[in-house]
């Protein structure tokens, strides 16, 4: 008898359901939780639960499991929590006893901090069930909300995810999804074409496209189901368990104190000549390893994770290789949301700087620069873990602030000696300056002699040290070891008020 | 030599090899060649302001050029080379043969004068003797060429050439000469003093050749009995001493299957594959030209003159070997072979890791040379010079370098200019792995998953209770896919204490290697079926599933899949390429400064295609794909908005409905 619906629980909806799930290029919950975890690791919670609704002859469809496969297993060995959503059993769709198997691992999670992952492929709620299946997505949010900042809770978007369900992911650190085979959407194509009379396919709508590069909604999208796995696994690796668990370290062949010449030529000594920071990137962390998020959204800013002498620590740069690496309102959301939830989980801030300022423009002002780019501000200054800052040329006017400056409780700020630190670029200055002089030449070689050099900033002690860029990973590696023991303390609050 | 130098460069090489290593340098311009290398005035000043004594012009640029020679003349600067007059004389390519052939030197035999018709052809090309060939006096890259073997072709091929000649050049006037079959180009290096004296040096072979441009070199030649090199040697110092030539020099000659020998030209300085003779002959060829420029006398005669092993040299080109394109970029990772204590590798390169191949100069990386004993010895010395050498970030021809080398063609000695298009008649596609070569990099692809696999565990903080005193893994059961015919093997890896066993379709390869994890060198030592063999393998690059490799030369993505995940691929659909979008939006409002590009032309993906300044700052736009420009809707100078269209594609898979 047991064995028997241990079975059923085995196959979800059925073969038929299995099929025509694979025949879509997508693999089962099971599947993909195979993939997901370290072989044999996986521990199910609940495989007997059913739905218990009586309504629309629901009584008699029951589907052991409820749509949806839960329980922890291990990656590289370390803890995790996972959901599966079942799409071959009805649909995947949310019902009661589906939320609280979701809020079960959730609550088991928070209690021995570990982070929660969960594979959405859902039709949305169980409409059988009515109220029932709201409150049970309610609960995930409340859920979602208490374990944030205590748990990392991560989102793959394998199938549809549309309506109140999206909210969820939006509610975790991050949505990955799978490109071609999942959505996500508020409401869906036919009901845009209703309201709106707007004609869109749903891949367009809310494909991996659109919200990788558009909406910044997804923060990563994958191939298929098993690459998408296979990148996930890696994505763990870099975070801590939880935000009492200390910040992760294994073993690398990458000497700390290794030196790197070509870092020396690396930043064009004309400074209006672009270059990639993904490069300098690469050359400092571990194994040139660098596994960067929302590569697609604001690219303007990077973010990522890297490793330093085994350690994860967080990378922000500015990318002067697209719009000269400025910021606007896409690119200080994008980096505050990440330096927030670095801090949130004591992952070192290792910021690179080659800022040209702020975006003019209407487009900028009318859309909320002020607002918006004041979150990346307050991010950093609220951060307490360890910041560490390298300019590697332009720190230009409030972007320089904003920027991991010292004066944000930066722990180590170094310049490279191609830094420039200034209100703005020397012509632009001058402009100001000797509004009345016509012949500013001189006194643009002034100013570029006075600031287009990081002497003046280190001579006042917002630099600690001008630092060749070879040294800069040997350098970075021993402020992390010093740091290790930092303890800092925001004042007492409820919380702050960040301007969203 | 004690002597102090000065090296000149342009913008470009600010951070070249060269510049560090000279005592001074002196910037001669911007990086177009004619602005700053070919700009004699500018290097006449360079001269001046360093004070200069002598310049050694290398071999490009104004090494051949004898109103160069002259203007060092006039400041009464020495040039570290011939003198004018034998430069100019041997400089033009219809002169010298006619010096050539006074001086007894043998010449290809042909009519020299116009062919006045078909009749006329045929009896010259009896004169000569048969196989000939018809080609346009006026003629170029093939056109207008045709070879005939009897009577009957002579008269065909003269009414084809001349319409064609007619039709390509303008001009259907016609030579005929004797075409030599599986020729064989090999050359004489001269050395000369200012006294008279002339020796010629033992050849190099030349014969593997890319578009009439050298891709390897030997010295000595396979090819050449001791009776052969002294007649063709003694001829080129008979020419050189005609001409009243001195320092170093070259005579080129085509070498037929039967030894019988044609000088094509002379090359009157000092040449690209220069180091193979001077391993083989322990003499420093520039130090000897400088010392022929002051007037010293050759402290060596004929005699001396002995072969010492075998040298080879392999030109490295930021290329690709497939289609023989140029690539440009930054060399990310540059990792040059070590070179052995008995100096047997040589690497004459100007880079550095971070340097960047500009789009100005010569794609040559580095010029690779090896000496050994024997061939055989020296080959091997170039295979593992060739695996060692890591270049990331350029396209390269490694891949080719390390094919041909090992080939048993080559490795016999049986080769010819033609080389190259007869063993890849359809273009170089990459190393084609052997059932040993596949073995050996499943193996090593084995290794690498099952040591990241480790790496991957091995937590020292935040590894959580779960991880701490668990188990690692010891076995692994995958399958391996090496490239593009996508078969995947059965691989199956068990770790023996240090050394690793590897089951590749049912063969137990026992592998230990030096591996520093992430790193581009794998040194492994393989063991199969009672065979030791020793390999070394690149790792260029993680994969979603799996890693680049790089053996043989060649690079293949390698395709990793455990067991759950190969069993489960099977549901995964294949994915069409998705078209990158046609239009080419501009990423800011900014202004453009160059367009690149204009419509019809074809470009490569990455290839630049506008710079737009925008902030002060200028930020090159790429091609996102391959493809035909359809359109270019903005101008430079113009002024663009954020996502305003700039360039068009043409849809091709449009065009193809």
């Amino acid at each position: 008898m047991i064995d028997a619906k241990r079975a059923d629980a085995m196959l979800g909806g059925g073969p038929k359901r299995i099929d025509a799930q694979h025949a879509k290029g997508k693999l089962t919950a099971r599947e993909r939780i195979d993939l997901l975890l370290d072989a044999g690791s996986f521990n199910e919670y609940d495989a007997f639960v059913e739905h218990r609704c009586h309504d629309f002859g629901m009584a008699d469809s029951k589907i052991t499991g409820d749509g949806v496969v839960t329980g922890y297993g291990t990656i590289n060995g370390r803890l995790v929590y996972v959901f599966s959503q079942d799409f071959t059993a009805f649909g995947g769709s949310l019902s009661k006893t589906h939320a609280q198997k979701i809020c079960k691992i959730m609550d088991q999670a928070l209690l021995v901090g570990a982070p929660v992952i969960g594979l959405n492929d859902s039709g949305g709620a169980r409409i059988q069930e009515g109220v029932d299946s709201l409150g049970g997505y309610a609960d995930i949010f409340q859920k979602n909300v208490l374990a944030s900042g205590v748990i990392p809770q991560i989102s793959l978007i394998m199938g549809p995810c549309a309506g109140g369900a999206v909210y969820s992911p939006a509610l975790t650190d991050f949505t990955f999804m799978v490109r071609d085979t999942s959505y996500l959407f508020v409401t869906g194509p036919d009901v845009v074409k209703a309201v709106t009379n707007e004609q869109v396919t749903q891949e367009e709508l809310g494909g991996a496209g659109p919200h990788t590069t558009k909406s910044g909604v997804a923060h990563l999208a994958f191939e298929n189901d098993i690459e998408a796995l296979a990148r996930l696994r890696e994505f763990v690796d870099f975070l801590p368990l939880s935000n009492r668990h200390p910040v992760p370290e294994r073993s690398t062949d990458d000497s700390p104190t290794r030196k790197d010449a070509a870092l020396d030529v690396l930043v064009p000594t004309d400074s209006t000549k672009a270059y990639d920071i993904k490069d300098v990137i690469t050359r400092i962390v571990d194994d040139g390893n660098f596994f960067e998020v929302m590569p697609d959204f604001a690219k303007n800013i990077v973010v990522g994770f890297a490793r330093l002498d085994g350690q994860t620590v967080s990378v922000i740069a500015n990318q002067p290789l697209v719009s000269s690496g400025v910021l606007d309102i896409n690119a200080s959301v994008k980096a505050a949301r990440w330096v927030r939830f670095c801090d949130a989980f004591n992952i070192p801030l290792l910021t690179f700087v080659d800022v040209p300022g702020f975006l003019p423009g209407t487009a900028q002002e009318h859309g909320g620069i002020i607002r918006n780019g004041a979150k990346l501000l307050y991010a950093y200054a609220e951060a307490t873990v360890p910041k560490i800052t390298v300019i590697t040329r332009k720190a230009y006017g409030g972007a320089y602030d904003v920027m991991s400056s010292k004066h944000l409780r930066g722990d180590m700020n170094y310049s490279w000696p191609t830094g420039e630190i200034a209100v703005m670029g020397a012509k632009g200055a001058v402009e100001i300056i000797f509004r009345h002089v016509k012949d500013k030449t001189q006194a643009e070689a002034d100013y570029v002699e006075k600031f287009a050099n990081p002497l003046p900033a280190a001579q006042r002690g917002f630099l600690d040290d001008v630092i060749m860029p070879s040294q800069t990973r040997s350098r970075i590696i021993q402020d992390l070891k010093m740091l290790r023991s930092k303890t800092l303390k925001n004042p007492a609050k409820k919380h702050g008020n960040i301007p969203l | 030599m004690g002597i102090k130098t000065v090296a000149i460069y342009s913008d470009a090489d600010v951070n070249s090899l060269h510049v560090r290593l000279a005592d001074e340098a002196v910037n001669v311009g911007p990086p177009p060649t004619s602005k700053s290398y070919l700009s004699i005035p500018n290097i006449i000043g360079a001269i001046q302001q360093t004070g200069a004594q002598a310049v050694h012009p290398g071999y490009g640029f104004l090494s051949e050029n004898s109103h160069f020679v002259h203007a060092l003349d006039a400041a009464g600067v020495t040039f570290i080379g011939p003198n004018e007059k034998a430069m100019a004389a041997m400089g033009d390519k219809i002169q010298s043969k006619i010096i050539a052939k006074e001086a007894k030197v043998s010449t290809i035999p042909g009519f020299n004068g116009v062919v006045e018709d078909a009749d006329h052809a045929v009896r010259i090309a009896n004169e000569i003797g048969y196989p000939v060939m018809v080609k346009a006096s006026a003629g170029g890259g093939g056109k207008g060429m045709r070879i005939a073997w009897n009577d009957k072709e002579v008269k065909e091929a003269f009414k084809i050439s001349s319409s064609e000649a007619l039709s390509s050049f303008g001009d259907n006037r016609l030579l005929v000469e004797k075409f030599i079959e599986h020729p064989r180009h090999i050359e004489i290096q001269l050395i000369g003093d200012q006294h008279g004296n002339v020796i010629y040096l033992p050849e190099r072979e030349c014969s593997i050749q890319r578009r009439n441009q050298k891709v390897i070199e030997e010295a000595p030649s396979v090819h050449l009995d001791a009776a052969t090199r002294k007649a063709m040697g003694e001829q080129a110092v008979t020419l050189a001493k005609n001409v009243g030539y001195y320092s170093a020099g070259t005579c080129e000659f085509l070498v037929d299957p039967k030894r019988n020998f044609y000088f094509l030209e002379m090359n009157t300085r000092l040449q690209v594959e220069h180091p193979i003779t001077e391993y083989i002959t322990g003499l420093d060829l520039v130090e000897q030209m400088i010392r022929v420029a002051a007037g010293q006398k050759l402290a060596f005669q004929q005699s001396d003159i002995k072969i010492n092993g075998w040298a080879f040299e392999s030109r490295v080109y930021a290329e690709d070997p497939e289609k023989y394109l140029p690539s440009i970029g930054r060399l990310n990772k540059y990792i040059e072979p070590a070179i052995p204590p008995s100096g047997s590798v040589r690497c004459d390169s100007g880079i550095v890791e971070g340097s960047e191949i500009s789009i100005y100069y010569d794609p040559l990386i580095c010029k690779l040379c090896t000496h050994g004993p024997t061939r055989d010895a020296a080959i091997k010395e170039m295979q593992h010079a060739l695996d060692t050498y890591v270049i990331k970030g350029v396209t390269h021809n490694i891949p080719l370098l390390r094919d041909v080398i090992s080939h048993p063609r080559f490795q016999s000695g049986k080769i010819s200019t033609g080389f190259l298009p007869e063993e890849y008649p359809a273009g170089f596609k990459g190393h084609a792995l052997t059932e040993q070569t596949r073995r050996e990099l499943l193996a090593v692809a084995g290794y690498v998953y099952a040591r990241r696999d480790l790496r991957n565990r091995s937590w020292s903080v935040g590894g959580g209770s779960l991880s701490t005193g668990a188990r690692p893994p010891t076995s692994w059961k995958l399958h391996v896919a090496t490239g593009a015919d996508g078969a995947f093997h059965d691989v199956t890896v068990t770790k023996k204490g240090e050394s690793f066993v590897v089951n590749c379709d049912g063969t137990d390869v026992s592998i230990a290697a030096d591996w520093a994890l992430e790193s581009p060198l794998i040194r492994a030592c393989l063991t199969a079926e009672g065979v030791d063999s020793s390999v070394v393998v690149q790792y260029l690059d993680p994969l979603p599933l799996g890693f680049r490799l790089q053996h043989y030369g060649t690079k293949f993505d390698v395709q990793v899949r455990t067991e759950k995940q190969f069993e489960l691929s099977k549901f995964i659909k294949e994915k069409e390429k998705i078209d990158l979008t046609r239009m080419i939006l501009s990423p800011m409002p900014g202004s453009v400064v160059s367009i690149a590009v204009k419509a019809d032309d074809v470009v490569a993906e990455g290839s630049e295609l506008a710079v737009v300044e925008a902030m002060k700052m200028q930020n090159v736009i790429r091609a996102p794909r391959a493809g035909k420009i359809k359109k270019v809707y903005v101008q430079a100078g113009a002024s663009v908005a954020g996502d305003e269209v700039m360039i068009e594609f043409f849809d091709e898979a449009a065009g193809k409905n």
